[in-house]
Order: structure tokens, then sequence, then C-alpha cells
């Protein structure tokens, strides 16, 4: 078990085994996004009075998701990487971030287009649209921090900790928002709980779910594609880099 | 607390006063933007009282906010400069304890002089003669919350040559909690209803900010500071 996380801690190993594993989450995460996609977009039916614009939901809903656990993510990894000083933590936590943001980015331009026949305007200060953008906002200082600071480790403790700074205040600065200002339609499926009875037809849930899947699988697999590149990057000094380099011709 | 613990601590807040006393000028800076940021508002939206009365807590606290923000740079950079910051973390003492006198001492500095002036800006914009409790009571509570979340943002971009605009980035998101709980209580005490949950509330943000911040400044610190 824990030698399992020792040989993970090594860069040599991770890229790998990052390699074996990539194929499949991107089959899976293409094949997910071609079937939730395709049923959530053309086959499930239209909300009784949202029509045919509920269908933004099938991209809303997983990348608002994806835009916090994302975060959370990125967080632990950040602290697993200051606890135990691994560096391979670091570069997960690293890579995680424009992910993230780009998650929230998405989530907040499809929730304004939504936003437009739902409410009537492009931007509405709603509780939860809002605490998307300070969410944007936090990916982005994670972002620029490590971007500022020149030397690598350096760069890594402090956004990792910014990161875990954030993790702390994310639920709050996310309550005190809902607390002063709320209109968005309130959660379809919350809980484990709800999964089993939800507040949403199965037609529509379905596909929810399968895009939700979807987003998570493209997420792991960018994740890994990125880390992998990071890695080769800080180890090309290496022998083993060297070796790999040799081994393919005009890499 | 041992002795030698709170003797440590009243030293370096000691310090940071003689300093902040000796760098008047320094000092009163953030305060200076304070009134003129607050001053410009009427200029920029109209002199009718009534308009100024609706936007006045939003308007005292957004400077406030911003005027800590400016004075925050100020709170870690000389003592990087010279060498003193690396002598703070070298003594037996708990870092995070020293760091807690030096937020304490640049509360008293910028956040305090905020605080005492508000009122004074809440009569030149209009404010309901109700709402002066919760203005003071208010940021009585938030901005020692400001210098002690802001404190962590400092110590991460303390060695940064370009740290000031990053700081804005790191730390404003930060501060909308303390912002809506903050100018939600001037509101509300405005239209004669009841504030003690924001004022509950901010207060549960400096016991949290209190407890933790001085950690998370000390470590980022260890970071920064190599």
């Amino acid at each position: 078990m824990w030698s399992f996380f020792y040989k993970l801690a090594s860069p040599k190993w991770f890229y790998e085994l990052a390699g074996k594993l990539l194929p499949w989450f991107a089959i899976g995460a293409a094949m997910s996004f071609a079937l939730g996609g395709i049923w959530g977009l053309a086959f499930s039916p239209p909300d009784y009075q949202q029509g045919d614009s509920v269908r933004i939901m099938y991209i809303h809903v997983p990348a608002a998701i994806l835009s916090l656990s994302v975060y959370t993510f990125m967080a632990i990894t950040a602290i697993i990487g200051l606890v135990w000083k691994i560096k391979l933590a670091h570069m997960v936590s690293a890579n995680a971030a424009p992910i993230g943001a780009a998650f929230t980015a998405i989530a907040l331009a499809t929730g304004s287009l939504w936003g437009r026949p739902m409410w009537g305007t492009w931007w509405e200060w709603d509780a939860r649209l809002t605490s998307e953008l300070i969410l944007l906002f936090l990916y982005f200082g994670v972002m620029a921090l490590r971007n500022a600071i020149d030397e690598r480790t350096t760069a890594d403790k402090a956004a990792g900790l910014l990161a875990v700074v954030g993790v702390v205040n994310v639920p709050i600065i996310h309550y005190s928002v809902e607390w002063w200002n709320t209109l968005h339609q309130g959660s379809s499926i919350t809980s484990l709980a709800r999964i089993a009875k939800p507040a949403i037809h199965a037609d529509m849930l379905w596909p929810l779910l399968l895009m939700i899947l979807a987003f998570k699988l493209f997420f792991v697999t960018v994740l890994l594609m990125r880390t992998r590149n990071e890695v080769l990057d800080r180890e090309r000094r290496s022998a083993w880099v060297g070796e790999l380099l040799e081994t393919r011709d005009g890499v | 607390m041992s002795a030698g613990l709170m003797h440590a601590f009243v030293a370096v807040l000691r310090r940071d006063l003689l300093l902040a006393l000796r760098r008047r000028g320094d000092s009163l800076n953030p305060l200076l933007f304070f009134v003129l940021a607050v001053t410009l508002f009427p200029l920029g939206i109209g002199p009718e009282p009534q308009r100024l009365a609706e936007v006045a807590p939003g308007v005292l606290w957004v400077a406030a906010l911003l005027a800590t923000l400016l004075s925050l740079d100020s709170l870690f950079r000389a003592d990087h400069e010279d060498g003193a910051l690396e002598q703070l973390m070298l003594m037996p003492q708990p870092l995070s304890v020293l760091v807690l006198a030096k937020i304490l001492a640049h509360w008293l500095v910028s956040g305090l002089p905020l605080l005492l002036m508000s009122p004074l800006l809440g009569v030149v914009l209009h404010l309901p003669e109700a709402s002066f409790g919760a203005l003071f009571l208010g940021l009585a509570l938030g901005t020692p919350v400001l210098s002690l979340v802001g404190a962590i943002g400092a110590a991460l971009t303390v060695g940064l040559r370009r740290g000031g605009m990053l700081l804005s980035l790191l730390v404003l998101p930060l501060y909308v909690p303390v912002l809506i709980f903050g100018a939600g209580a001037v509101a509300q005490a405005g239209m004669g209803l009841s504030y003690a949950g924001q004022l509950a509330m901010l207060g549960a943000l400096l016991a949290l900010s209190l407890s933790l911040a001085p950690l998370a400044c000390a470590a980022a610190l260890r970071v920064t500071e190599n």
C-alpha cells in the first residue's frame, strides 16, 4: 500500500503510469460526451417552462460542479505537497488550476447565456453566479502568484498555501453571497438521497449525470496530459528523460 | 502565554508602533486615501442627500477595504528589505505570535484611524442617524479581519517586485464576506431593522481569522523568506 504511494510520488513512475491510463480516460470521456451530449441536446424532453433553453443545463451544471470540486482537489493536492513535501503533488495542483479556471469561465458564460431567456438579462447579481465569479478570481490569484515567483519550489509552496487559504474561504464566501442575494433555482441533485428521488425527471437526470461523468473524465485526461508535460519539463536534466528522448526520434 | 512570549509580543508591537510614529507621513496615507475616496463619490454620482444616503454603507465599506489594501504592502516590506524579518524568524518564540503583534500594530496604525474617521464621513454622506452605531461597530469588528486576512496576502507577496497589483488580486476576493456583512449591517440599521445577525457574523469571522490567519501568515513568511 505505502510502496504504491512512494512509487507514485516518483515523477518517472507517474509519467509511465499516466501514459498507460491516459487512453482509457480519453476514450471514456469521448464516449460519455458523445452519449450524454446527444441524449441531452437532442433526445431529452424540453422543460415545460423553459423550453429548449433548459438544454444549457447539460453544459452549465457539470461545469459548475467541476469548478468547485477542482478547486478542492487543487487544495488537497497542495496540502499533500506541503505536508509530505512531494513535488509531484505540487505539479498536479499547479496543472489543475487552469483547467478549473476554464470550467469556472464556462459555468459563468453558460449561466449568463441561460440567464438571458430566463431572467431577461445577461448578467444578474445572483448569488451563485456571483460566487462563481469570485471563485474565478481565486483561481486567477493562485495562478498569478505561481507565475510571479521565479523559483519553482517557492512558487509551489506559496501557491499551495494560497489554495489552502482559499479553500477555507470558499464556503464562507459562498454562504455569505447566498445570504446576500439569491434568485437562482435550487439545486435539483444535491445529495445521494436526492439522486434516488430527484427533483428532476429521469429523462433529464440520466443525460445530466452522463455529462457530469464526461466532464470529470475529461478533467482527468487533460490533467494527466498537462502533468506529464510538466514532469518532462521539470525533469529534463535527469537521465530517464534523456533516454526517453533518445528512443523517440524527432521529439 | 509564558512571560518570555508576552515580552516578545509587546516588544515587537512597541517597535512597530514606534516605527510608524517616526514615519508619520506614510502611516497617515491610508486615512487620507479613505477620506479622498469617499469624497469622490458625491462628485461622481451627484450631491442629492437621499441618493448619497442610499449608497453610503457600500461606499464607506468599499473605501475602508481599499484603504486597508493600500496599507498592506508596507506591512512586511521594510522589514524584508532591511533583514529584520529574518531576525524575527530566528527568534525562539513562535513566529505566528510575533506576526500577530505586527498585525495588531498595523491595525492600530491603519485600521483604527479609519474607524475613528468613519462617523464624520457618515455625516458627510448623509447616513441616517440610526446607522451610525452599525457602521462603527461593524468597522470595529471588520477592520481587524481585513488586517489579519490581508497579512496572509502581504506575506505571500513580500519578496516580489510588483507585489502591489498581485496583492489586490489575492486579497480582495477574500474580503467579500466582510464587505457583505459590514455594509449589510449599516443598510439594515438604516431601515430600522436589527443588525445583530450581521455583527455576529463579523464577530465569527474575526474569531476565525484571529485564530487561523497568524498561523497561515507565519507559514507564508517561511515559504517566501526562505
